[in-house]
C-alpha cells in the first residue's frame, strides 16, 4: 500500500494538472451532436480548446458564457441563458454540456437554477438535454472534471427506470462507463473485445466514435462529429450489465446503477494479463459462451511478449506521472513486469492512490516529479509531452502517455489496453530502454599499442 | 484594475480609429465567441522575456491547461519555460489565503531560479476576491530585492488585445528607463560606424524567426537594444527607453508603449513589418531615415538592393508554382496587411482577408494593398469561412491554428501563421521558408487522394447543409453590417462573387 504524500509548495511548478472544466469537456466531447459551454471568461474556453486542439489534431467545438467585467460584477446569470439560447439554436446539438469555472463559482453561481430558468424562458429547446455541472478551476483536475460531466450527462439524459423491469431487456447490451485514462484508440479496442463475444457495447463517452480523427463527408458539423447517440443514454437502463473502467467514475457509476437497476462491474484499469483476464472472464460470463479463438491467441500473444520484454522491463527503475487512474493502470503494469516504480506523481488526492504499486505516491507537479524521480535514479520516465524538459534534465528518455501530446503525432490513438493493447505498451517500452541502452565505456589497456586507432577513434585514444 | 483603468487602456490616442466604434474591441456574446482573454494576451506579450520567472496567480486552469504551448524561442537563458502557477485551492480563495501563497511562491521562485525579475499575472479569480498584488509584488521586490512587476491581466478586463496593451503598460510603467544599456564592448564596433539603438516592439520570436533578421542589424551597425518581447532579457527591456527609434512590428496591440515612449522619452516610432521583401526593405529603410544617419542609409540601400537581388533570384523557381493562386487570409487581424503584401511579392493573388479582429486603420491599410474589390471576411464562424473559400474559389487558407483543422476537416490546404507554428517567416530569408510551406500544402498529392470517393461508393465529399447547424460564432443574420464602399461581405446581398474573382 502507498504511503501519500503531500507537500504543499507555495508555488506549483511545471504543472501536471490540467482544470476540471477541460476534464469535463473532454466528456462531453464524447456524446454526438455534443456542445459543452463554459461558464466562464473567454480565455476559460480558449485554453482548454487549443489543448485539444493540438492534442487530438482536430477541430475542437467549445463554447464560453463570455463573462466580462460588467457581467463579472454585476450577474453572469443573462450570459448562461443567452449562451444555452445560442447555442441550441444555432448549432442544432444533441446535448449541450455546461461546466462551470473558478470565476463563476468565486462569484457564486447557481447553475441547476439557471438551467431551470432557461427551460422556463426558451420552451422550445426541452428536447435538447442540458447537462450542468460544477467544475471550480480550484479542486480537482482533468479526471474528477471528466468524472463529474459524465455523471452529469447520466442525471440529464438517463430515466429512472427502476421501477420499470426492463433490466436485461437487451439481453445483448452492455453499458461501458469509460473514465479519463482511456484514449480513443483505447475505447476502440474495449468495444471490438465486447463485440467479440456477440455482445453490444454502448460506451458512455464514446471517444473512439468522435475524437478518433476520421474525415467524414461533410466539410464542417458545429457540434462532434460523433460520440455516444443521445438516444442510447435512453437505453441504458435496458442493458444486461455495466461495465465501470475506472475508479474515478465511482460516483457516475453510483448514479447509474441507482436510476436503473443495471448490475455493474467495475474496474481500474485495463492494462496487464490479471485485468484483461477478469475482464474477459465476465464477457464470457454475461455472453453465456466460450471465449473465442482469437481472444485466446491474443491472450498468448501477449503472454510471449511479456516474456520477449521481461529483459528490458525487469529491473528497471521507472517515474510515472499522470493522473490517478492512468497512473495506477501504467504503475499495475510495469510492476507486473519487474519494474519499481521509484517515483510516482499526480494532481490531486484520490482513494485508489493507496493501491499504486509504489512505496509512496506524491501529490504534486512536474517539478517534484524531477525531483523524485533524480533521487530514485529512474531510468525512464512515464508522463506528457510537458515532461519532455524533465525528462532531458534527468538524461532519460520519456514515454509519453495522457494529455496533452503536443509533440507526437497519433498518441490520442495510442491503444495500451486489452491483450493487445498491452503487448504494444511493452513493445513500446522495451524498445525506448533498447534504444537508450547505456553501454559501458570503452577502457582499453593502456598498454595495448595500437597507433590506427588514435586516427579512428580520437576521443577513446585520449582517455585515462 | 478599476474600470476606469480599462477604459484608458482602450482610449489610445495614437490610434487612427480611436474615435470609431472598435471592432476588435466588441463585447463578447454568450455562445457565440472565440478568442481568448486579457491574461492570455498579456502572458503572449511578454513571456518571450526569457529570464523572468512568469508566475501565474489564479487556480490552475490559466497556467495549467496554457504553459509550455508558444513557438517563441530564446537563444539563451529556458526559464520563460518553466511553468509557474500558484494553483489557487478552495481554501486559499474561500479563507482568503491566496496573497499569502503568492507571496511565498515569489519566495520560492527567487530561491530556485535566481531570476532577473518575477513577473506575476493577475487572473479572474483573485481579481474577483480582490487581492492586492501590487502591494504583494512590492513587499516582495523589498523583501528579495528583486524586480517584481504586478500584470493585472484578469482575463474578463476583456480581449486579448486588451491584454497586449496591459502587458505592455506594465512594461512602461514599471520596468522601461530603469536601467542604463550596457556599454559595447569596442572590439564588436566595426571600424567607421556608429552603432544605433534601436527596439522591436511586438516581435515575438516566433520559430525562431528574429534570427532571420539580426544578422541584417548586425551588418548595419544597428543594435537591437530590445525586443519587446522575442528572446529578450528582463535588463533590456530596462534600457528601451535609449533607443532612438521604436519600430512597432505588424501590431496595433502594443501602440501604447510607442506612444508613451514617444511622450516621455521622445522617440520616434513608426509602424512596419518583416513579412515580405518588400515590407523588409521598407522598415530598414524607414529605421535608417528616421535615425537620420547619411551614412547608415546609403548602407542600407546597398544591403537592401543586394538581399532582395539574392532573395528575389532564389525565389525565382519557386514563383510558377505559386503565381496567380488565389489566397483566403483569415488572421486575427493584426498579421492581416502585413502577410497580404508577403504573397503580393509571391505573385499570388490574396482573394479576401478575415477583419474580425482589424482595427479600423489595418482594414484601411488592407484596402490599400489589395484595391478596391477586397472582400473582407466579418464573421469568425467557420461555416462562413468554408463558403467563403469556396464562393472565391481560394486554393488555400491562411490562417491561426485555431482555423487548422478547420480547414483539414474540410480537405483544404492550409498554411498556419499563428504563434504556435513551427516555421519563421520573417524576412528575406523567411520568404523562401514562406514558399516552401505554401508549395508544401498546396501541391500536397493528399488532395486529390481524400477528395476522392471510395472505389465502391458513388457520392463524393458532400458540402453540409443548413441542416447540420452552424458554429455559434457565426455572424448573426441580423447583425450583418451591409458593405461599405466597395467592401463586400460574403454572403451578405452586394456580395458578388464574379465581380470577386
Amino acid at each position: 500500500m502507498a504511503e501519500i504524500i503531500r507537500h504543499p509548495k507555495a508555488l506549483s511548478v511545471n504543472p501536471l494538472k490540467a482544470s476540471a472544466p477541460a476534464g469535463a469537456a473532454l466528456a462531453f466531447l464524447g456524446i454526438n451532436r455534443g456542445m459543452p459551454i463554459f461558464h466562464g471568461s473567454q480565455g476559460c474556453t480558449a485554453f482548454a480548446k487549443v489543448f485539444f486542439v493540438r492534442h487530438f489534431r482536430e477541430p475542437v467545438p467549445l463554447q464560453t458564457t463570455a463573462m466580462d467585467q460588467v457581467a463579472t460584477v454585476m450577474s453572469a446569470d443573462d450570459n448562461v441563458i443567452q449562451a444555452l439560447a445560442t447555442v441550441c439554436g444555432k448549432s442544432k446539438p444533441a446535448l449541450v454540456g455546461l461546466a462551470t469555472t473558478g470565476l463563476a463559482e468565486t462569484q457564486g453561481t447557481d447553475i441547476a437554477r439557471l438551467v431551470r430558468e432557461f427551460r422556463a424562458q426558451h420552451p422550445q429547446f426541452d428536447h435538447i438535454p442540458v447537462a450542468a455541472v460544477n467544475t471550480p478551476d480550484f479542486s480537482g483536475c482533468l479526471e474528477t472534471g471528466y468524472a463529474a460531466a459524465l455523471k452529469g450527462i447520466l442525471d440529464a439524459a438517463v430515466p429512472d427506470t427502476t421501477a420499470a423491469g426492463v433490466v436485461g431487456k437487451r439481453k445483448k447490451q452492455v453499458n461501458l462507463l469509460l473514465g479519463a485514462h482511456l484514449t480513443p484508440g483505447d475505447v476502440e479496442a474495449i468495444k471490438d473485445w465486447v463485440e467479440a463475444f456477440g455482445l453490444r457495447p454502448v460506451a458512455v463517452p464514446d471517444l473512439a466514435d468522435s475524437l478518433d480523427g476520421h474525415l467524414i463527408a461533410e466539410d464542417f458539423i458545429p457540434v462532434t462529429l460523433g460520440g455516444t447517440p443521445v438516444s442510447e443514454l435512453a437505453t441504458l437502463g435496458e442493458a444486461a450489465a455495466t461495465i465501470v473502467i475506472g475508479r474515478s467514475l465511482k460516483g457516475a457509476a453510483d448514479v447509474l446503477k441507482a436510476r436503473t437497476g443495471v448490475p455493474d462491474y467495475r474496474f481500474d484499469g485495463l492494462m496487464g494479463l490479471d485485468a484483461c483476464d477478469r475482464f474477459t472472464v465476465l464477457l464470457s460470463e454475461l455472453a453465456g459462451i466460450k471465449v473465442p479463438e482469437r481472444i485466446e491467441r491474443q491472450r498468448a500473444q501477449l503472454q510471449d511478449t511479456m516474456v520477449d520484454t521481461h529483459f528490458m522491463t525487469g529491473l528497471r527503475r521507472i517515474g510515472i506521472a499522470a493522473d490517478p487512474d492512468l497512473l495506477h493502470q501504467i504503475a499495475t503494469l510495469v510492476s507486473g513486469m519487474g519494474s519499481e516504480v521509484v517515483a510516482a506523481v499526480t494532481p490531486v488526492k484520490a482513494p485508489l492512490l493507496a493501491d499504486v504499486p509504489a512505496a509512496t505516491v506524491r501529490v504534486g507537479d512536474l517539478d517534484d516529479f524531477e525531483a523524485l524521480a533524480r533521487e530514485g535514479g529512474a531510468e525512464l520516465v512515464i508522463s506528457n509531452s510537458h515532461a519532455l524538459a524533465t525528462a532531458e534534465r534527468l538524461g532519460v528518455p520519456l514515454l509519453r502517455a495522457g494529455m496533452p501530446q503536443y509533440d507526437l503525432v497519433g498518441g490520442y490513438c495510442k491503444t495500451w489496453v486489452g491483450y493487445r493493447g498491452t503487448r504494444q505498451a511493452l513493445f513500446d517500452l522495451a524498445n525506448l530502454v533498447l534504444q537508450n541502452h547505456e553501454h559501458i565505456t570503452p577502457r582499453p589497456s593502456r598498454f595495448a599499442v595500437r597507433p590506427r586507432d588514435a586516427a579512428a577513434a580520437p576521443a577513446f585514444a585520449t582517455g585515462h | 484594475m478599476k474600470a476606469s483603468d480599462i477604459a484608458a487602456l482602450l482610449d489610445e490616442p495614437a490610434c487612427a480609429h480611436n474615435k470609431k466604434e472598435k471592432s476588435g474591441c466588441a463585447r463578447p456574446k454568450p455562445g457565440a465567441s472565440a478568442g481568448g482573454c486579457a491574461f492570455d494576451g498579456a502572458q503572449i506579450a511578454l513571456l518571450p522575456i526569457a529570464d523572468v520567472a512568469h508566475i501565474v496567480h489564479g487556480p490552475i486552469a490559466c497556467a495549467g491547461n496554457s504553459w509550455d504551448n508558444r513557438g517563441t524561442r530564446s537563444s539563451g537563458p529556458t526559464l520563460y519555460r518553466i511553468g509557474m502557477t500558484t494553483d489557487l485551492s478552495e481554501q486559499d480563495v474561500i479563507m482568503g489565503r491566496a496573497e499569502k501563497r503568492l507571496f511565498h511562491g515569489i519566495k520560492q521562485a527567487v530561491e530556485q531560479y535566481s531570476p532577473a525579475a518575477v513577473f506575476v499575472y493577475n487572473t479572474c479569480v483573485p481579481a474577483l476576491i480582490g487581492d492586492d498584488i501590487d502591494a504583494v509584488c512590492k513587499a516582495a521586490a523589498e523583501r528579495w530585492s528583486v524586480p517584481v512587476v504586478p500584470i493585472d491581466c484578469a482575463g474578463f478586463y476583456g480581449t486579448k488585445n486588451l491584454g497586449n496593451r496591459i502587458a505592455g503598460e506594465a512594461m512602461v510603467k514599471h520596468v522601461i528607463g530603469t536601467r542604463e544599456p550596457e556599454p559595447l564592448p569596442p572590439e564588436v564596433v566595426p571600424p567607421g560606424i556608429t552603432v544605433h539603438n534601436i527596439n522591436l516592439i511586438g516581435e515575438y520570436n516566433i520559430a525562431g524567426e528574429l534570427w532571420y533578421l539580426t544578422p541584417l542589424f548586425d551588418e548595419l551597425g544597428i543594435r537591437i537594444l530590445c525586443t519587446l518581447s522575442g528572446d529578450a532579457r528582463f535588463h533590456e527591456v530596462q534600457t528601451m527607453h535609449r533607443a532612438e527609434v521604436n519600430m512597432l512590428v505588424c501590431a496595433k496591440a502594443m501602440i501604447n508603449v510607442a506612444r508613451k515612449m514617444e511622450e516621455r522619452y521622445g522617440i520616434p516610432w513608426f509602424e512596419g513589418s518583416f513579412y515580405g521583401i518588400t515590407d523588409t526593405s521598407q522598415a530598414l529603410r524607414e529605421i535608417a531615415r528616421i535615425i537620420g544617419d547619411a551614412d547608415l542609409s546609403a548602407r542600407t540601400e546597398a544591403v537592401i538592393a543586394r538581399e532582395e537581388a539574392r532573395v528575389r533570384g532564389e525565389l525565382e523557381a519557386w514563383r510558377p508554382r505559386l503565381e496567380g493562386k488565389r489566397v483566403l487570409l483569415f488572421t486575427g487581424g493584426v498579421k492581416s496587411w502585413s502577410v497580404v503584401s508577403a504573397l503580393q511579392d509571391l505573385g499570388m493573388n490574396v482573394v479576401a482577408s478575415g477583419t474580425k479582429k482589424s482595427t479600423e486603420e489595418d482594414k484601411a491599410r488592407i484596402l490599400e494593398l489589395m484595391g478596391d474589390n477586397t472582400i473582407m471576411l466579418n464573421s469568425e464562424g467557420a461555416r462562413d469561412l468554408l463558403n467563403a473559400v469556396y464562393e472565391l474559389k481560394a486554393d488555400i487558407l491562411i490562417a491561426g491554428g485555431r482555423n487548422l483543422y478547420t480547414a483539414l476537416k474540410a480537405r483544404l490546404p492550409f498554411l498556419d501563421i499563428n504563434q504556435e507554428r513551427e516555421f519563421g517567416y520573417a524576412g528575406y530569408d523567411g520568404m523562401k521558408e514562406l514558399v516552401r510551406q505554401l508549395a508544401l500544402t498546396l501541391e500536397s498529392p493528399v488532395w486529390d487522394a481524400v477528395r476522392r470517393p471510395a472505389p465502391w461508393a458513388s457520392r463524393a465529399m458532400v458540402k453540409a447543409g443548413p441542416e447540420m447547424g452552424d458554429s455559434p460564432d457565426a455572424e448573426d443574420a441580423e447583425d450583418e453590417q451591409p458593405g461599405q464602399g466597395s467592401t463586400a461581405t460574403v454572403g451578405s446581398a452586394d456580395f458578388d462573387p464574379a465581380h470577386a474573382a
